[in-house]
């Protein structure tokens, strides 16, 4: 090859694909940066919603990745896609509703694609032979290569010297010895690495990057799946999963219940397409009532909201109930069910 | 040119990224885009999308309840 050697990173934010993308730029490979958005990513700005985590960072973690690598990052949005790796996996599920090797797969098989379409050479990823449980064992990494269609063009540049040699290897655009044997769980020679390079501040190593891989957050989206009969999402359902405290009183319906200022403020975007309510005599949360709740069920929500609201102790509480389409709210007063009376099962 | 709108409101991050950058991609340098958002994760995120790619932020108006910030389209 008489050209520079191009590779495009798949670009988590987190530090082993920081690191993976550097190595190969250390040998003179022009490097750019992907990364896929599948709506369930657990970035800095979920964290944001909650008034509590305003003090966190916020920024998206692949951008800022880029932006000290020097990198471009074409950021993909593959939401639809996806859908199926989540519904279907072929290799199933971890310890929650987490389609680890599947989703690797499915990732490096776009990044496959993507260099193909725009003549780029080989695909970078920061995979370290036995970090973690499902995608990255010796005996799955392989399966990741060749099911994703990438074969020998998919390079680990953090653990290149545990597996055979890669194509770019082998063709002398990587030289083997400048790359790296990391094995095994500890993360202590990726941060070794990394203020080797002088990147500091990086995204805590096995953070926790995908919500799937949240127990909670399996649950309710196992919930929501069980009660519509059917393995199906948007957008909007995922986004709410993350948000509020989520009860299901029956089958029919599910009060999601904004739990302080910041919750109620991303719960507003909402009000359009649901029935909502919301405490009128006393401050208290935004909640959308999400499935077909009859008129004994609205009672009921408006009852359950009162019992989140600063009116919680009162002998009655006003609240507005409020239809999507624009009608005029009706208003309630009720008694605030005492928390006593609420099932744990409701609870979800 | 009047910038090209993109309404990326109720639409968390990175999505107002997403679509200020495929808007982008149909642009010629010099072109300018304003997006509308209301995640305050934009006012991060787009500069540093903006640093990333070679384009200029020209102005960030934050409105209440609304952010609109004007792009200009950098050299290819």
């Amino acid at each position: 090859m008489t050209n520079q050697p191009k590779a495009v990173a798949l670009i988590s934010g987190g530090l082993d694909s920081l690191l993976a993308a550097r190595v190969v730029m250390e040998q003179g490979v022009h490097v750019e940066g992907i990364n896929f958005y599948t709506g369930f990513c657990v970035e800095g700005h979920t964290h944001a919603i909650r008034k509590k985590d305003r003090q966190r960072p916020k920024r998206n973690n692949a951008l800022w990745s880029a932006e000290q690598l020097g990198i471009k990052l074409h950021i993909v949005d593959i939401i639809d896609e996806y859908k199926d790796v989540v519904i279907n996996p072929k290799h199933g599920y971890g310890s929650n509703l987490n389609p680890c090797l599947d989703c690797k797969i499915f990732m490096v098989n776009k990044a496959h694609e993507w260099m193909a379409e725009n003549g780029f050479d080989f695909i970078i990823t920061g995979e370290v032979v036995g970090q973690r449980p499902m995608s990255q064992r010796k005996d799955t990494m392989p399966v990741v290569a060749r099911d994703s269609g990438a074969g020998d063009r998919l390079v680990r540049p953090l653990c290149a010297r545990n597996l055979p040699a890669t194509l770019p290897e082998r063709e002398g655009w990587l030289d083997r010895d400048r790359l790296y044997g990391f094995n095994g769980r500890s993360r202590k020679p990726q941060m070794a690495l990394a203020k080797q390079f002088g990147f500091e501040d990086y995204a805590q190593p096995a953070g926790g990057c995908c919500f799937l891989t949240d127990k909670q957050y399996s649950v309710k989206l196992a919930d929501l799946w069980r009660t519509r009969g059917r393995r199906e999402y948007d957008l909007d359902d995922i986004m709410l999963l993350k948000v509020g405290r989520h009860l299901r009183p029956g089958a029919n319906f599910k009060l999601i219940v904004g739990r302080e200022e910041g919750e109620n403020r991303f719960l507003e975007g909402y009000r359009k397409r649901f029935i909502n309510i919301i405490p009128t005599s006393h401050t208290g949360p935004l909640v959308l009532l999400d499935g077909e709740p009859g008129a004994a069920d609205i009672e009921l929500a408006a009852r359950l909201t009162a019992r989140f609201s600063q009116g919680r102790d009162a002998g009655c509480v006003t609240v507005a109930v409020n239809q999507p389409g624009g009608i005029a709210p009706t208003l309630l007063d009720v008694v605030p069910m005492p928390s006593e009376e609420i099932p744990m099962d409701w609870y979800v | 040119m009047d910038p090209v709108i993109v309404d990326a409101r109720n639409l968390l991050c990175p999505m107002p990224v997403i679509r200020t950058q495929d808007a982008v991609q149909k642009l010629q340098p010099g072109d300018s885009v304003k997006v509308l958002c209301t995640d305050p994760g934009v006012l991060h995120d787009i500069p540093a999308w903006c640093r990333v790619h070679g384009h200029e932020v020209c102005a960030i108006d934050e409105l209440t309840g609304e952010i609109r910030i004007t792009v200009r389209v950098g050299p290819s």
